[in-house]
């Protein structure tokens, strides 16, 4: 599987607005590059990403050629409840990506 | 470094299409013309205000490949008056579209980062679609700047 | 470089480079830690180029001297994504440590070389390395502003390459650009080009991973 990093705040207070921040390791190869003898270079990228939280999806993405490889992606969710934030990337090439945080509300 | 073999292959293949990899010369046109429809796509043609959105990337662009950018919208975020969407387009890109971002309530906050490819100086555009089905937008113009010396294309 | 992209470089956790930094400690604990502690890997990288044998090495040939000699083990292939990797995780022991190479008898010859390497005409531009970086920084070249060209950063994710690199590959960035044959990777004469740039930049504080445009 491809190289992520996600960072969850391991602790939070109910109802405190939470920053996510996740990294993906992904050429997002755009599909209009061509090689020096004029062929163009497929397309390669992630084309969605979603973060569910407790099986329920909080956060979705899609994503186009226009975002840099390595793609970061920084959002915020309510911390409702103690549980599994659960992160998906999919895209070209039956490409898949999951990670999984804990995260401790009191 | 490009070896004799495949100098003459590219030559070759220079004279036998020459269009193939040329952009046509109307590009400035098409390209609004796409960012136009892209937007109608995500917005149904509905009005779009300008405000509530605020859009952050640097006016200077270092290198276009890896562009910082943020959006962020005003809204409380509650289950009665809270941001459904928010997307990104460029003016200069091959294709418009950068990112589509859906929130809701749970978010909290409607604020969302990414680092995206922004071709050459131009326009970016954010739009917000609002829960009561209003749709938002903020602009920012960006000058490209890019490196000096250059690698070898890819073979 | 500008603000944004200092931000990315400084960014600890979501520096674009960590996506490699991740896969040097994987590397380093699979087949460096039983013999290295990677504590002792503090200040190491502000000290190459390094003599081994007599003979001057970067810290990319020090790690597959390693791989061959004590591991018995094919050497990585330069620009590879596990000598990137491993060379971004032990250069990473030594950020906030300023550079340190420091010229001696035995390394005397190899900064001479370096030297005249750096002042010496070459591409179809006629181009040394010193007229832009020594005299002309500061300048705009394209756009761009001409640095003064310290390596205080390798390997470093390049936004134009949108991945991690070696110094050497972007010093045949520079040799493409003056449109001079570049030396192959592991050349003699990079090596001695890195020994001297890493003097010229000698106190500044390292900076590995870093990021430039």
């Amino acid at each position: 599987m491809a190289r992520v990093v996600v960072s969850v705040p391991p602790r939070a207070r109910r109802g405190d607005v939470v920053e996510i921040r996740t990294l993906a390791g992904h050429p997002m190869e755009t599909g209009f590059r061509r090689t020096q003898l004029g062929e163009l270079v497929p397309r390669d990228i992630i084309t969605r990403f979603s973060c569910s939280y407790n099986g329920v999806e909080v956060f979705r993405a899609e994503l186009h050629p226009a975002v840099a490889a390595n793609p970061l992606i920084s959002f915020t969710t309510v911390a409702t409840e103690s549980g599994t934030l659960e992160f998906r990337w999919s895209g070209d090439n039956g490409f898949v990506a999951v990670q999984k945080a804990e995260m401790v509300v009191v | 470094m490009i070896d004799r073999r495949a100098f003459l292959l590219l030559a070759a293949g220079a004279l036998a299409a020459p269009a193939r990899a040329q952009l046509p010369p109307n590009i400035a046109a098409l390209r609004k013309a796409a960012l136009g429809e892209a937007v109608h796509k995500a917005t149904g043609g509905a009005p779009v205000r300008a405000g509530r959105v605020k859009l952050d990337l640097p006016p200077l662009i270092d290198n276009g490949n890896t562009v910082p950018l943020s959006v962020s919208v005003d809204s409380p975020m509650t289950e009665a008056d809270h941001v459904r969407s928010i997307h990104v387009f460029t003016e200069k890109n091959p294709q418009p579209n950068v990112l589509s971002a859906y929130l809701g309530p749970r978010a909290g906050r409607a604020a969302v980062s990414t680092r995206a490819r922004i071709a050459d100086t131009g326009v970016v555009i954010a739009i917000a679609h609002m829960s009561d089905g209003s749709y938002w937008s903020d602009q920012v113009n960006v000058v490209v700047t890019l490196s000096a010396c250059l690698e070898d294309g890819l073979i | 470089m500008g603000r944004e992209t200092r931000a990315m470089q400084d960014d600890d956790g979501f520096n674009p480079a960590v996506l490699w930094l991740l896969d040097g400690e994987s590397l380093w604990k699979a087949n460096c830690a039983a013999c290295h502690p990677i504590e002792k890997m503090k200040g190491v990288a502000a000290r190459y180029p390094a003599l081994h044998r007599k003979r001057l090495i970067n810290l990319e040939q020090r790690i597959n001297l390693c791989r061959t000699e004590q591991q018995k083990a094919p050497a990585f292939a330069y620009e590879s994504r596990e000598l990137l990797s491993l060379t971004a995780h032990v250069g990473r022991q030594s950020r906030g440590h300023p550079i340190s190479v420091e010229i001696s008898d035995g390394n005397r010859s190899f900064f001479e070389a370096g030297k005249a390497l750096f002042h010496r005409r070459q591409g179809q531009l006629n181009l040394a390395c010193v007229q832009c970086h020594d005299e002309r920084w500061g300048k705009s070249l394209a756009g761009t502003t001409i640095p003064q060209a310290h390596p205080t950063g390798y390997p470093l994710y390049r936004l134009e390459w949108q991945g991690v690199g070696s110094l050497q590959r972007r010093l045949r960035n520079c040799m493409i650009g003056v449109r001079a044959e570049p030396y192959a990777y592991g050349s003699d004469e990079f090596v001695e080009l890195e020994l001297y740039l890493m003097w010229r930049a000698r106190g500044m504080k390292l900076e590995t991973p870093a990021v430039r445009p």
